[in-house]
C-alpha cells in the first residue's frame, strides 16, 4: 500500500534527476563541434562577472552585509583558480578594505566595525594569502589573532564562532585552519579539539555540525581537514567516512550534501575535497582496515615518505595508530616553544607527501555535472533552475580543480589531458585541499610566516 | 506582531525625524575611500545601521536601542553583531523573554536557514527553562511541516530535548515522519539520536532488537533507500562481528540479492561483513554467484566477486569498488 505513491523526497529527486538527464541528452544529440563548445569553461565570462561584483553589488546584497570578507574570498579565490588576478589598484583596495574589518583586539568581522567572527576571519586570511605579497601578508596582526582564537576556545575543546556565538565543527575548522596557515597553532589551541570533532562523527560515517546531528558534507570537510591539521586524523573512523562520502555522488553525477538529499554543485568541493584528502591518507586508512603497512596497492612511489614513519611518537591523546601518510608527529615537549617544528608543518607536509591512492570518486562524472549543469553563461549555480551566486561559483570551481588534479601522482605535477574534461584549456590552478587556497599562494604564505 | 512589521515596512518614519532619536548622532560605516564588494544599500538600510553603530559604540542598553536592533534584524537577520548586542540589552533591561520567542518566530518564517536566528532562539529558550520545552518542540515541528530536513531546526530540537526535556513522544514523532517519507534521512538520524540518548528508552542495548526489525522492514519495502541500511549498520556501530552474528542481517541481504534489483546497498553491507571475516551461508554465496556477470566467475575470492559485481552495476563508484578489492584484510 505504502509503495503506491511517491514520497516528497522521491518526487523532488526525480524532478531534478530528469532535468539533469534532459541536459545530458540534449548535449549528446548535438553535432560534435557544438557538443564540445558545451564542455568549455567560459573563463572570460566568469572573470568578468567576478570582477564586476568586486567593484559593485546591488541592494539585494544587504543580506550579506555581515559576510563581506566571504564575498572577497569567494571572488578572489575564484579568480585565482581561473589563473587570473586583479590589477594592483584593486588588490590594494582589497587589502585596505580587509584592514578595516580587522578588529583592534584580533580577528576579522563581517564588515568594518562589526565584531570579529571566526568564519569571516578565515575568509579574510584566505583572501589576503591569495592576494599575496608583503603588504597583504604583513597586514595580519597574528599576535592579536592568536589572542582572539584563544578567547573563542570553548570548554568542550571546540570553538565559538564569536563572543557569545555558537560552537560547532565549522568553528573548529576555521580556527585551526587560520592558526595552521599563519604558523600560530599550538597545544593550547589544539587541546581537546579532536575530542569534540570525534564526537561529531555519526553512525553514517560522515561528520555533523554538533554531536547528534546528521552527517553533512560541509561539516565532514571541516572536521576531516581540522583533524589532519592537528595530526589526529587516525581518531576518526576513516573506512566508514570513506564509504559514506563515495555514496554521496549520485546518478546526476554531482554530489549531494546528505543522504537522500538533492545534488548541489557546492558539494563538488566539500565532498570532493574530502575524497582528495582521503587519497593522501592511504596508510592511516589501510591500517584502520586491518591491512599490513606493506600492502602495495597502486604503483605510486612512496619515496617522500620519510617524515611519516610508523615509529614516530605521538603526543596527542588517544592517537592509537601511529601511521600517517605525511603529517609529522608533534615532538614531545617541544610544541609549545617552537611551533614551527610541530603541528604548524602539517599542512605543508601533507601537500608535499605522496598521493597514495587513485581517486575514490568519479572525477569525470563530476566534471560533467559542473560544466553542463552548474555552469551558467557567467558564474556557477547549485543546480539547473537555481541562480548563480558567488558562493557557488567559488566552491564549484574549487571542486572542478580538485577533479582535474585527482589523478596526479605528486604535488606540482600537471594532470594528463585525459583527466581534464573538455579542452585542456579548461585546466584550473591546483588548490591545497585542507585550506582551499591556490597552491602557489599557499607556498608563498608558508615561506613568509615561517620567517616571521 | 505582524501588524507592527507591516507598519514598519510601509509607513516607516526616518529615524532622523523621530523625536526620541534627536540626541543621537548617527555613525556612518567606515568603508574607506575605495571599498571592495561595496553594497548599494537602500537609504533605510544605511540610516538604520548608522544609528545602530551609534548605540553599539556608546554601549547604550536602552529600550530604544532594543527597538532599533529589531529594525536592523528585519533588514538583515544575518548580522550577528546586532543579535549579540540585542542579547546584552535584553539582559540589561530584564525584558520578558516570552515576547522574544514570538519575535524570533516571525523572523524565522522569512528565513529559516540562518545560524544567528537559531542560536538566538537557543539562548532565549535556555533562559526561559524547562517549561518552554513543549513550545519549542511544537515550533520545530511546524518548521518540519514545511521543510522536514531543515538542519538548524533539527539541531535546535536535539538541543531542546537534551537541555529542557520532552523525550516522551519523540520516538512516535520519528515514526510519524518516517511513515510520511521513509527516505527522510534527517528523521532516521533523529531516530538514532532518540534510541541512543533518550533517558526513558533504556539506550541502544535495550532498543537494538526492535530497531533492527524496524530497519529491516523499511529495507524490504524500498531496498534502494540508503537510510535504513546505514541505520541498521549504526545499530551495531564499531561491532561488525555482532552485526554478522544477527541472523536477520544476513537474511535481509539474501532476500534483497535474490530479488535481483536495487541490491547495491545489500552488497555494500555484505562486503563490509566479509571484510570482517563473516562466514557466508551457501545460499548467500549462490545468490552472489547468480549476480555475477561471468557464469563461471574467475575471481576465486568472494570479496573480489562482490566488488566486480558492484563495479558493473554501480559504475559511478567503480573506482571505489576497485580500491576495495585491494583492501581485503589478511585472513586469519
Ligand atoms: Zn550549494
Amino acid at each position: 500500500m505504502e509503495n503506491m505513491s511517491a514520497t516528497k523526497t522521491q518526487e523532488e529527486q526525480w524532478m531534478v534527476q530528469n532535468q539533469v538527464f534532459r541536459i545530458y541528452d540534449l548535449v549528446c544529440q548535438l553535432p560534435p563541434h557544438a557538443q564540445s563548445v558545451n564542455f568549455e569553461l567560459r573563463r572570460d565570462n566568469h572573470i568578468e562577472y567576478l570582477i564586476k561584483s568586486l567593484k559593485q553589488l546591488g541592494p539585494n546584497f544587504a543580506v550579506l552585509d555581515a559576510n563581506r570578507p566571504w564575498l572577497c574570498y569567494w571572488i578572489i579565490h575564484s579568480i585565482a583558480l581561473l589563473g587570473d588576478c586583479v590589477d594592483d589598484k584593486l588588490e590594494n583596495d582589497v587589502i585596505e578594505f580587509l584592514q578595516r574589518c580587522q578588529d583592534p583586539n584580533g580577528g576579522y568581522g563581517g564588515g568594518p566595525g562589526q565584531m570579529p567572527h571566526l568564519a569571516t576571519t578565515y575568509a579574510a586570511i584566505n583572501t589576503l594569502i591569495t592576494v599575496g605579497g608583503h603588504k597583504s601578508l604583513s597586514s595580519i596582526n597574528r599576535e592579536k589573532l592568536y589572542d582572539f582564537l584563544l578567547r573563542m576556545k570553548d570548554t568542550s575543546g571546540g570553538f565559538r564562532m564569536h563572543d557569545g556565538g555558537e560552537v560547532d565543527v565549522r568553528a573548529c575548522y576555521t580556527a585551526i585552519s587560520v592558526a595552521g596557515v599563519l604558523n600560530i597553532l599550538d597545544d593550547r589551541l589544539i587541546q581537546n579539539a579532536g575530542d569534540y570533532i570525534v564526537s561529531c562523527q555519526t553512525y553514517e560515517g560522515g561528520i555533523a555540525g554538533e554531536p547528534g546531528s546528521e552527517a553533512h558534507g560541509g561539516y565532514t570537510f571541516c572536521g576531516l581537514a581540522a583533524m589532519v591539521l592537528i595530526n589526529e586524523v587516525n581518531r576518526l573512523d576513516l573506512p566508514a567516512l570513506t564509504n559514506w562520502v563515495v555514496f554521496r555522488q549520485g546518478v546526476e553525477c554531482g554530489f549531494q550534501g546528505r543522504t537522500n538529499k538533492l545534488v548541489d554543485g557546492c558539494y563538488s568541493f566539500w565532498q570532493g575535497g574530502v575524497a582528495a584528502i582521503i587519497q593522501r591518507l592511504r596508510l592511516v586508512v589501510s591500517e584502520q582496515m586491518g591491512l599490513p603497512n606493506t600492502s602495495n596497492f597502486d604503483s605510486r612511489t612512496e619515496s617522500d615518505n620519510d617524515s611519516s614513519d610508523s615509529d614516530g611518537d605521538q603526543s596527542s591523546e588517544g592517537a592509537s595508530s601511529p601511521a600517517n601518510d605525511s603529517c609529522q608527529p608533534i615532538q614531545k615537549g617541544k610544541s609549545n616553544d617552537s611551533p614551527r617544528i610541530g603541528v604548524n608543518n602539517n599542512g605543508y607536509n601533507f601537500i608535499r607527501g605522496p598521493i597514495g591512492m587513485r581517486p575514490i570518486f568519479n572525477s569525470m562524472a563530476l566534471q560533467q555535472y559542473i560544466l553542463l549543469c552548474s555552469q551558467e553563461e557567467a558564474g556557477f549555480r547549485d543546480k539547473p533552475g537555481k541562480r548563480r551566486d558567488h558562493y557557488h561559483t567559488c566552491y564549484v570551481l574549487s571542486g572542478l580543480s580538485i577533479c582535474q588534479y585527482s589523478n596526479i601522482k605528486e604535488a606540482d605535477s600537471p594532470p594528463l589531458p585525459r583527466d581534464v574534461m573538455g579542452p585542456y584549456s579548461n585546466l584550473l590552478e591546483p588548490v591545497h585541499p585542507l585550506y582551499n587556497i591556490v597552491l602557489d599562494k599557499f607556498y608563498e604564505a608558508y615561506e613568509f610566516f615561517a620567517r616571521s | 506582531m505582524s501588524e507592527q512589521a507591516v507598519e514598519e515596512e510601509s509607513g516607516r518614519i526616518p529615524i532622523s525625524q523621530r523625536p526620541e532619536w534627536a540626541d543621537v548622532r548617527p555613525v556612518p560605516q567606515d568603508d574607506g575611500p575605495n571599498p571592495v564588494v561595496p553594497i548599494a544599500y537602500t537609504d533605510d538600510f544605511s540610516e538604520t545601521m548608522d544609528y545602530f553603530r551609534a548605540v553599539y559604540l556608546a554601549d547604550e542598553r536602552s529600550t530604544r536601542a532594543l527597538q532599533l536592533t529589531k529594525e536592523a534584524i528585519y533588514l538583515n537577520s544575518g548580522n550577528y553583531t546586532v543579535w549579540q548586542f540585542r542579547r546584552l540589552i535584553l539582559e540589561a533591561l530584564n525584558v520578558d523573554l516570552r515576547e522574544e520567542l514570538h519575535f524570533v518566530e516571525q523572523i524565522t518564517r522569512d528565513n529559516s536557514k540562518n545560524y544567528q536566528i537559531w542560536h538566538h532562539r537557543r539562548w532565549v529558550a535556555e533562559k526561559l527553562g524547562t517549561h518552554v520545552a513543549t513550545q519549542e518542540l511544537e515550533f520545530t515541528r511546524e518548521i518540519f511541516s514545511q521543510d522536514a530536513k531543515n538542519y538548524h531546526a533539527w539541531s535546535h530540537r536535539q538541543w531542546v530535548l537534551q537541555a529542557l526535556g520532552g523525550w516522551e513522544d519523540e520516538l512516535a514523532y520519528c515514526d510519524e515522519l518516517l511513515e510520511d517519507d521513509i527516505f527522510n534521512n534527517s528523521a532516521w538520524n533523529q531516530r538514532y539520536f532518540v534510541v541512543t540518548r533518550s533517558p526513558i528508552l533504556g539506550g541502544l542495548e535495550a532498543m537494538r532488537d526492535s530497531e533492527v526489525a524496524y530497519a529491516i522492514k523499511a529495507i524490504l519495502t524500498k531496498p534502494e533507500n540508503e537510510s535504513p541500511w546505514r541505520y541498521l549498520r549504526g545499530l551495531y556501530k564499531n561491532d561488525v562481528k555482532s552485526l554478522g552474528n544477527d541472523p536477520r542481517v544476513g537474511s535481509v541481504c539474501l532476500d534483497v540479492l535474490m530479488d535481483k534489483r536495487d541490491y547495491v546497498h545489500a552488497l555494500n553491507m555484505v562486503l563490509d561483513l566479509l571484510c570482517h571475516h563473516y562466514q557466508p551461508s551457501n545460499e548467500l554465496k549462490n545468490a552472489i554467484d547468480a549476480l555475477s556477470p561471468d557464469p563461471t566467475p574467475s575471481d576465486s575470492d568472494l570479496i573480489q566477486r562482490v566488488c566486480s559485481i558492484l563495479q558493473l552495476v554501480d559504475p559511478i563508484r567503480a573506482n571505489y569498488w576497485e580500491w576495495r578489492k585491494t583492501t581485503v584484510p589478511a585472513q586469519d
